[in-house]
């Protein structure tokens, strides 16, 4: 659920002809002062923070002049709220209000319906005035196919005990914002307060609005960048893996960081789950056993070899990990020993040093085990390789026994490094990277297993040397799977001639002031 | 005795020419589901597997006759539509296996398939097989897996992750429990069948003795069983694993169902409300097996 901040809710209601108070959002002192100015009258400041009990914690401030707004606004600006710093705020003109209401969009998910809940009593939570002032809330299912309509705006708001013209106004104002709230894909929104000036105009004083992430690709208009469900910004990791799952449908890839910041102290594992049950199982059993997630994964749904690559490497960007615990629901209909190829690539470039658990269990979990242990039997790390006879709760037993035995043991980020890509090299494009044959070590090999290896097919020898068997374009398209199995091949049992590059947009960056942090300490 | 799904349920799979559709098609057959036909709008005429494929639901109908469930495997954004059209076809249950559509249309399907009297299982489903008898959707992945993980018996499985439906069934058959149907109810906020409703089926059908629940933070599928079992509703044992204890609240886990919103759905609040009303919640998977094996044993001793 992509959350909007109050500004950005507030345009949404006033395109639907909601009245809002008249306002600017702004990102400094001076602009605050000049916003003020503008305004020519009482402003309030507000912090545009994801976080509710903002006021409590100094993010609203009302100011009679420019100079007092300059002045809250430089203290806000400064403030952490809920740990997230003040970026933004709205200066609005301050409205006398005469009463406040609220009312809120929610999906039940019993009835299958959106629920219009209204109080006449706003400002606060809308629980504690349901429990405290029941005859004050009344509720509505709203039937999708018709929409909700202004009759039963009335009906639903004259039983809070509201009548005459602000009856009329509340209603017309409620079924504008159920109409906006569906037309932008809400997943629940909420006016509070709504409130009745003392001049008899009804405005939105504030507003949340929060999105569908399932629904955010309709809207581009609402430039969204990280279409889920975060209660703060989202940090320039998950951005970075967010791009990976835009530009590969193939499987999902969904990955949240759960530390700010990982010190070399901190018992911290980076986390690979696969299905949402059996991630949040193995996150459990590792839980149980004292350690903290550095961050939550998901790679499932039958992703490429390639995007769970992708998630390791980026995975592997934080720095402090003590070890790799993959694991998922242990019996996967998907085909494992993609995951398998991905990790190995992933480990094998990285050459990790501390301990990974991976269990892969589910179709042809054996011979993803076989990959793991086959081929990254040499780097520094331990790695073991588990499937579906082997309970989360022994697999995570494991990863302590092997922390334990490893305490000294912290991940250091690598700078992001590629070999050299000689000229002569034979090259072609995949769906999401290139695939890069050395054809002057080709000479020197002897099985050619790479083309046996493929398992779509698609490469055949020419001259002795693997080329393609059908056309770029097709390859580039999708008939090349990204199934990594010919550049593992060549690079254990061959002359190490194939290289897949399968870049991961800003990841070089990123590790760079990451490597710079760690010298640092 | 099985619900939803049996061998001789006529099957119709939406968008059967797509890389999964075509895949799965292959498990569904070969498992031995009765498969008639597919859809995909522009490419009647061809033939998957031996399988018809026609341009639109109605037409698939006048060539094959009425259909019990369509598979739907279109793309996420275009589910709705074709949900929309297998009810207009008087299909009855739709099986919808995508992941991320839209809430609204599941919330528009919910609607038309209740005036339709029609069901739907999903989105974001895994899918459902009635062991030994038809597998819908892509649990498995192949009919070998299918046939050795999952195998016919006396238990219900009703579960919201995909991967955990089948680890699951596959520890009810490694400790020689078989299954009567297993369900993927789906992983999103909101589904067309969810736990209550497939546990009622459950209660019904006279094959199902006992049934294992695994139930999530997030949503109140699991609190309206524990109503249900309160209530007298469901007489049969059953045995729930909550997953998400030690998730944060209003950070979603995967599924998007998956998120704590206040107090609502909260693991504790779950747990508590089934345990007292008599439903056997267990801490680890691995307990699952053990304690069905039992509770069907005491059931057995008191007829």
């Amino acid at each position: 659920m992509a959350r909007l901040f109050e500004y950005q809710s507030k345009k949404l209601l006033k395109q639907a002809g909601i009245p809002i108070p008249e306002g600017m959002v702004v990102s400094s002192a001076e602009e605050a002062a000049e916003a003020a100015r503008k305004l020519l009258r009482p402003v309030v400041l507000k912090a545009q923070v994801w976080a509710t009990g903002r006021a409590e914690k100094g993010g609203i401030k009302f100011a009679d002049s420019p100079e007092e707004a300059a002045a809250a606004a430089r203290e806000m600006f400064g403030l952490k709220i809920k740990n997230l710093s003040v970026e933004k705020i709205l200066v609005e003109e301050k409205i006398d209000i005469q009463s406040e209401y609220f009312a809120g969009i929610v999906i039940d998910d019993e009835e299958k319906s959106p629920v219009m809940i209204f109080s006449s009593i706003g400002g606060t939570g809308i629980e504690e005035t349901a429990r405290k002032h029941p005859d004050k809330v009344a509720r509505a299912y709203v039937d999708v196919l018709k929409g909700f309509r202004e009759f039963e705006a009335r009906d639903l708001i004259r039983r809070t005990g509201i009548s005459g013209d602000t009856l009329t106004r509340l209603s017309r104002t409620l079924a504008k914002f159920y109409t906006v709230s569906r037309e932008y894909d809400a997943r629940s929104a909420e006016m509070n307060p709504l409130v009745l000036s003392k001049q008899g105009q009804v405005y939105a004083a504030d507003c949340h609005f929060v999105v569908d992430d399932y629904a955010v690709f309709r809207h581009p208009d609402l430039g969204i960048e990280v279409a889920r469900e975060f209660d703060r910004p989202p940090t320039e990791l998950e951005k970075i893996a967010y791009l990976v799952e835009g530009n590969d449908h193939r499987g999902t890839f969904y990955f949240f960081q759960m530390l700010d910041e990982v010190s070399e102290k901190e018992n911290a594992i980076g986390f690979n789950g696969a299905g949402g049950g059996g991630s949040m199982m193995s996150m459990d059993a590792v839980l149980d056993r004292g350690f903290k997630l550095a961050n939550y994964c998901d790679t499932s749904g039958n992703p490429s070899a390639s995007k769970v690559y992708r998630a390791a490497k980026i995975i592997l960007s934080q720095p402090n990990i003590k070890g790799y615990f993959a694991s998922g629901s242990g019996v996967a209909s998907q085909e494992q020993f993609h995951s398998a190829r991905g990790l190995t690539k992933a480990f094998g470039e990285e050459k990790i040093a501390i301990p990974a658990v991976l269990r892969l269990g589910g179709n042809f979990e054996e011979k993803a085990i076989e990959i793991l242990h086959t081929y990254l039997k040499d780097i520094p790390g331990k790695v073991e390789g588990y499937g579906r006879d082997d309970a989360p709760e022994f697999c995570a037993e494991r990863m302590k026994k092997l922390i334990t035995e490893n305490h000294f043991l912290h991940h250091k980020v690598r700078p992001v490094t590629e070999p050299e890509i000689k000229e002569s090299a034979y090259s072609f494009r995949t769906v999401t990277g290139e695939i890069h044959i050395d054809h002057e070590k080709c000479g020197r090999c002897a099985t050619k297993g790479c083309v046996e290896a493929c398992s779509p097919g698609i490469l055949k020898l020419e001259n002795e040397k693997p080329v393609l068997a059908i056309s770029r374009e097709e390859a580039e398209k999708g008939k090349c799977t990204e199934c990594l199995a010919c550049e593992i091949f060549c690079t254990y049992h061959e002359q190490d001639a194939i290289f897949i590059r399968l870049p991961i947009p800003g990841l070089k960056e990123y590790r760079e002031k990451v490597i710079k942090n760690q010298k640092k300490q | 005795m099985s619900i939803l799904v049996n061998e001789r349920s006529k099957v119709l799979v939406q968008g059967i020419t797509g890389r999964e559709g075509m895949v799965r098609t292959r498990l569904m057959k070969d498992y031995g589901t009765n498969v008639r036909a597919g859809v995909t709008p522009g490419k009647g005429g061809q033939e998957v597997y031996g399988i018809p494929v026609f341009d639109s639901v109605k037409q698939a109908r006048e060539e094959c006759g009425d259909f019990d469930i369509s598979v739907v495997f279109v793309p996420a954004f275009l589910v709705k539509d074709a949900a929309l059209e297998a009810f207009d076809a008087d299909v009855k249950l739709a099986v919808l296996i995508p992941d991320r559509v839209p809430i609204n249309d599941v919330l528009e399907l919910a609607r038309v398939s209740k005036q339709e009297g029609a069901r739907f299982v999903g989105p974001n489903t895994l899918g459902l097989v009635s062991p030994g008898k038809a597998v819908l959707g892509m649990i498995g992945g192949r009919a070998e897996s299918a046939r050795e993980w999952f195998r016919p018996g006396s238990i219900g499985v009703s579960s919201r992750s995909g991967g955990m439906t089948s680890a699951i069934s596959y520890y009810l058959t490694q400790a020689g429990l078989g299954q009567s149907t297993i369900i993927h109810v789906g992983g999103d906020a909101v589904v067309g069948l969810s736990h209550p409703e497939t546990l009622l089926l459950f209660e019904e059908d006279p094959e199902t003795e006992g049934m294992v629940m695994f139930g999530e933070i997030g949503t109140t599928q699991e609190e309206r069983v524990a109503d249900l079992v309160s209530g007298g509703r469901i007489r049969k044992p059953i045995v729930a694993y909550i997953g998400g204890k030690a998730a944060k609240s209003g950070t979603r886990f995967s599924h998007a169902g998956a998120i704590v919103e206040g107090s609502r759905g909260s693991h504790e609040s779950k747990v508590e409300l089934l345990k007292k009303a008599g439903v056997h919640v267990v801490d680890v998977i691995s307990d699952i097996p053990k304690k069905a094996g039992q509770l069907l044993k005491e059931k057995g001793e008191k007829r």
